[in-house]
């Protein structure tokens, strides 16, 4: 279970809405490598994975991620708080107001809708492992994107947080997979899934 | 920034070590230098929620001062500009 504490991982006060802004950071709550994927990826593998501090790894990484979701809906919502229909026609975001007026819903900057087929959870620890790094990966290039695309200090600071936390998760998983081949047939750690294949043997 | 922010701010870079170190230790459990990290920043965020919760409000639903009121939705919420 989880139990929510009142604060966010890193503060979000941002004084100039901007709903130019907001349509290219609502990517990271339901685009291809946002926050909502990562959290579900993670949260979802760790059942399945048979080395406990690989799960430990899983399940903490997978935590943060919530709060990591939470603060980049901390900054759509506080870009588009008190726009005028002028402002929000002018910045082309009025096809995502006449849906969802300023509510939060998990779409990419394109506006295709959260979809969970853009990460897996394959049952295989080197197999999701892998998956895992290369998302760090993903998401620290669309932060360095929207770094690239975003002055605004009060957006920046956060962002870059969250940029920084992609490489150290990055790392965290790189271990978990060196714990895992260290476990394994060191001359083929292909050999056997160990989420599958040892209950077999064990039977 | 005002004092209650200022402390918030003082939690949040407590509770920011103990997230990362806490990644740290499930990958490398018997490093003696990150627990003891672990266990100083842990004992300061405890106490700094003391003090927070105790000025500005609860952190947690389990730290909601038994009143003739729920107080837990009183105060802004995190992703409020006003927080």
């Amino acid at each position: 279970m989880w139990t929510y504490d009142r604060r966010l991982q890193f503060p979000v006060k941002i004084a100039c809405p901007n709903a130019n802004t907001a349509k290219i950071i609502i990517t990271q709550f339901g685009g291809p490598d946002g926050e909502l994927a990562a959290s579900q990826r993670y949260l979802s593998q760790r059942y399945s994975m048979p080395f406990r501090e690989v799960a430990g790894v899983l399940t903490d990484i997978g935590t943060e991620e919530l709060a990591h979701m939470e603060m980049i809906c901390a900054i759509v919502h506080q870009l588009t708080r008190n726009l005028s229909i002028e402002q929000i026609k002018d910045a082309g975001f009025d096809t995502y107001f006449v849906d969802h007026t300023a509510g939060l819903w998990p779409q990419a900057a394109s506006g295709t809708p959260f979809s969970a087929t853009v990460f897996q959870s394959k049952g295989d620890a080197i197999t999701d492992l892998t998956e895992d790094m290369a998302a760090e990966q993903k998401a620290r290039t669309t932060y360095d994107n929207i770094l690239r695309l975003v002055d605004d200090p009060d957006v920046r600071e956060p962002i870059k947080f969250l940029r920084a936390r992609e490489i150290v998760h990055f790392q965290r998983f790189g271990e978990a997979m060196r714990i895992v081949t260290d476990k394994l047939d060191s001359k083929n750690v292909y050999a056997f899934n160990p989420e599958f294949d040892r209950m077999k043997t064990s039977d | 920034m005002n004092d209650r922010q200022k402390l918030m701010w003082r939690i949040s870079m407590a509770g920011f070590a103990i997230d990362d170190v806490k990644l740290f230790l499930n990958t490398h459990p018997c490093d003696k230098a990150a627990l003891e990290f672990y266990e100083k920043f842990r004992d300061t965020k405890k106490q700094l929620e003391k003090e927070y919760t105790a000025q500005y409000g609860p952190l947690r639903a389990d730290a909601v001062p038994v009143s003739d009121r729920w107080t837990w939705a009183d105060n802004p919420w995190p992703w409020e500009w006003e927080a």
